[in-house]
């Protein structure tokens, strides 16, 4: 059965759901669950599970009209990968049972997801991942160490791939679960980095028991599966609309106009060449938004990516020389750990070494330049001699 | 592991054109792209340049009249189309793409930007634009091709009517059938063909835009705008042709790019295709990223022109101090990455890289953009 929707009956019911349930006298997290069980979570997800089956581009309609009226957010940066990783994954492979149990406390915010995919050894070469699943009756148990997870100190649940079968080559032997980061065997471990601060985790998996009935999609199919996942980071990423001087030349522009006395001419010349740059990367990420919303999806967002990690670099790079001796200091290098990554916030020295991140996390710079050369330009593909191995034959 | 956006968007709505291509966009693109695939293929136009006629006729009269390219810009009841920059951005992009030797930018961009802005409602104004926008005659702007703004064109002077005084490097001149000429005394239209007035061809760099000196020793003409008026004319025409160039110079790389994927895919050498090789590959994939940017930035400088917003002369000077080192660099990256027939006069790659390095001193460099940009936006120098 075909149902239009247009722009006008999403309003409407996005108005009821305001009547039934007015922002300022509604609890956050039941307003939340009542977004949700109206079908304008997400609309394009399915009815019963959040959505309406509605076209995605009329989300903004539902948006704009929770916005004006002060309703509260579902918070997507703190929950920011279960909505765009495990979500998508879990409507597309998951039982009817694993959707109606997981999305609704996913999208509400009240469980955390957490990613176990890469390892020590497995980063840009996710396939090679070593951790183990073996059966054993209705469970698997699994043993092996996960590597830059975010959220896994306060996350419920984990999107986890395993290797099921080491005697397929690497592609073809890894299952994808579900695990619950309660469960005995788990243990997470603050991974300190170049800031000082703990953003991710270590993950060490010992003997965990992951019921059968958690597993997504068939066994040994798991690489597929999380292609889902890893394409949805993709989209998830550069999507944002941002004023002009919105990101970190905003405030190397407000340091240069209220310092003259820091002002060096080289220093001014290659300002300006990031300015306009950052310039450029704002309208191209407006210029995907507009295609988004147009039903047109490009592949401009690795464009978007790539750009930021770089201008941010460079941006970064500039603002510590330009504050010469205070860009010899840093505010602090006592661990914490931030419950979001602020950008723009604290002070040069900072932005400087996160940003270096910015080109290594979601995939490299480099494997993503090799992505829009195959996928994109259609370029041929790097010869490889691990394709027909077993992964057990495989040189470590 | 996730990366991160830079700060979330503000609530506050961001005023911003229409980034995308409409449908009537993409149907003159056809229409200019097919006809510039049966007129102006690279052969016929290394041929073209290297004849006394730079300029083929034939091409000029189905691209300004029968598409009805040129009068793109002028409003309908003075003879044009009545579409917008936009539209016009589009047939520049696919000239960039053929680097077709015609009079597009300087006549139908440029001069016909100049008389617009004069705002007459009859008279030689008037008469000159609609056979403009009928693409019966062409008209050149008598000033440097490099030069930025109105107020470096180093006016002609004018005494009693009679014009002396030597302009170097104007692009199309020799084409032209009437030289727009600012002056002490104002704009001044001038036909080439009348007394005092010789036109010098010049060997430029870009072949497939002939360059002249203008030489005016007691020429007359038609005393189109006085002083006052022609300075800000000459200053729109010059913004608008910076504006649009932007897109040209996205026509350019977006060939560049292409025709390179096309040969390294083919070319084999170490028993592989050239274009397997990473090192090639990140070069490509770079270009690509580039190119999706000057195409953003190109389409931000036509919209906010269409719209007539205050904010263009910010996107022009964004878009030209970036699309011109992105057309450089794609026509540098095309040139080597063909190896050594990128070098040879017969592959048109050197067509491009001409075009694209003279196009970045057009109208202004890169630098002199950013300037603009820094006054604009308040970042001073030292």
């Amino acid at each position: 059965m075909t149902v239009t929707f247009p722009a006008a009956e999403i309003r409407r019911r996005t108005r009821e759901l305001l009547a039934a349930h007015p922002p300022a006298t509604t609890d956050r997290t039941e307003f939340l669950k009542a977004r949700f069980d109206a079908g304008l979570a997400w609309i394009h997800y399915p009815v019963g599970l959040g959505g309406l089956d509605a076209p995605r581009f009329l989300q903004h309609v539902v948006d704009s009209e929770l916005a004006e009226a002060g309703a509260p957010d579902n918070d997507p940066r703190r929950i920011g990968i279960g909505l765009g990783m495990a979500a998508p994954t879990v409507l597309r492979y998951g039982t009817d049972e694993q959707k109606e149990r997981f999305l609704r406390p996913l999208w509400v915010g009240e469980e955390v997801w957490c990613q176990l995919f890469s390892e020590p050894g497995a980063g840009s070469d996710l396939a090679a991942l070593g951790t183990r699943a073996v059966r054993d009756g209705d469970s698997w148990v699994v043993d092996g160490q996960k590597v830059w997870t975010s959220s896994a100190h306060v996350a419920r649940w984990a999107i986890l791939i395993a290797r099921t079968d080491p005697d397929l080559p690497k592609h073809r032997g890894i299952s994808y679960f579900i695990c619950d980061m309660t469960d005995p065997g788990v243990e997470v471990r603050p991974l300190r980095q170049i800031t000082g601060e703990a953003e991710f985790n270590e993950v060490f998996l010992t003997g965990v028991r992951i019921p059968d009935s958690r597993r997504l999609g068939p066994v040994g199919d798991g690489w597929k599966v999380a292609q889902t996942t890893l394409m949805n980071e993709r989209v998830s990423i550069g999507g944002a609309r941002i004023p002009r001087e919105g990101g970190m030349i905003g405030t190397v522009a407000r340091t240069w106009r209220e310092r003259p006395e820091l002002r060096t001419h080289d220093l001014h010349q290659r300002l300006l060449t990031l300015w306009v740059e950052a310039e450029v990367a704002r309208l191209s990420g407006e210029r995907l938004r507009q295609q988004l919303m147009a039903g047109q999806p490009g592949p401009e967002g690795s464009a978007m990516k790539l750009a930021f990690a770089r201008l941010n670099q460079q941006i970064s790079g500039l603002e510590v020389e330009l504050l010469g001796e205070e860009g010899l200091l840093y505010s602090d290098w006592t661990m914490n750990r931030p419950e979001l990554v602020d950008f723009t916030g604290r002070d040069a020295g900072y932005r400087y070494l996160r940003s270096k991140g910015n080109s290594i996390e979601g995939g490299t710079s480099e494997v993503l330049l090799n992505i829009v050369a195959e996928r994109v330009l259609g370029l041929p593909p790097e010869p490889r001699n691990d394709k027909d191995v077993a992964w057990k034959d495989l040189s470590r | 592991m996730t990366a991160q956006t830079p700060q979330p968007a503000q609530d506050e709505p961001i005023p911003m054109p229409v980034l995308l291509y409409s449908e009537d966009e993409e149907d003159l693109r056809a229409a200019v792209r097919a006809l510039l695939a049966d007129r102006a293929d690279a052969p016929g136009v290394i041929a073209r340049v290297e004849s006394d006629t730079p300029y083929d006729p034939r091409l000029w009269k189905a691209l300004a009249a029968d598409i009805g390219a040129a009068g793109l810009l002028v409003p309908e009841k003075l003879g044009g189309q009545g579409a917008s920059y936009r539209e016009a951005a589009v047939v520049l992009e696919e000239l960039g793409r053929s680097v077709a030797p015609v009079p597009y930018l300087t006549s139908s961009v440029v001069a016909t930007e100049v008389l617009l802005a004069l705002a007459a409602q009859d008279g030689p104004v008037v008469e000159l634009l609609g056979e403009l926008a009928a693409g019966r005659r062409t008209a050149a702007l008598a000033v440097p091709f490099s030069a930025p703004a109105a107020d470096e064109a180093q006016p002609a002077s004018a005494v009693t009517g009679r014009l002396e005084g030597t302009v170097t490097g104007v692009a199309d001149a020799a084409t032209a059938d009437v030289l727009l000429v600012p002056t002490t005394d104002g704009l001044y239209a001038v036909e080439t063909s009348a007394d005092g007035v010789t036109v010098e061809p010049l060997v430029a760099l870009d072949l497939t835009r002939p360059l002249a000196t203008v030489v005016l020793d007691g020429a007359t003409g038609v005393r189109v705008a006085d002083a006052a008026s022609a300075v800000p004319a000459v200053g729109r025409g010059l913004l608008v042709g910076a504006g649009l160039l932007a897109s040209e110079q996205l026509g350019i790389a977006e060939w560049c790019l292409t025709e390179t994927v096309r040969y390294t895919r083919e070319r084999h050498q170490f028993n592989r295709p050239v274009g397997s090789f990473q090192s090639l590959k990140h070069r490509m994939a770079q270009l690509w990223l580039e190119i999706v940017s000057a195409r953003a930035a190109a389409r931000n400088a036509a919209g906010e022109l269409a719209t007539g917003s205050p904010d263009a002369p910010l996107a022009v000077a964004v878009a030209q101090a970036y699309c011109s080192g992105v057309a450089v660099h794609a026509a540098e990256e095309c040139v080597q990455l063909h190896g050594g027939i990128g070098m040879t006069w017969e592959h048109p790659a050197h067509l491009y890289l001409k075009r694209a390095k003279a196009d970045s001193i057009a109208y202004g460099t890169a630098g002199r953009h950013r300037e603009v940009i820094a006054e604009l936006v308040e970042l001073p120098a030292p």
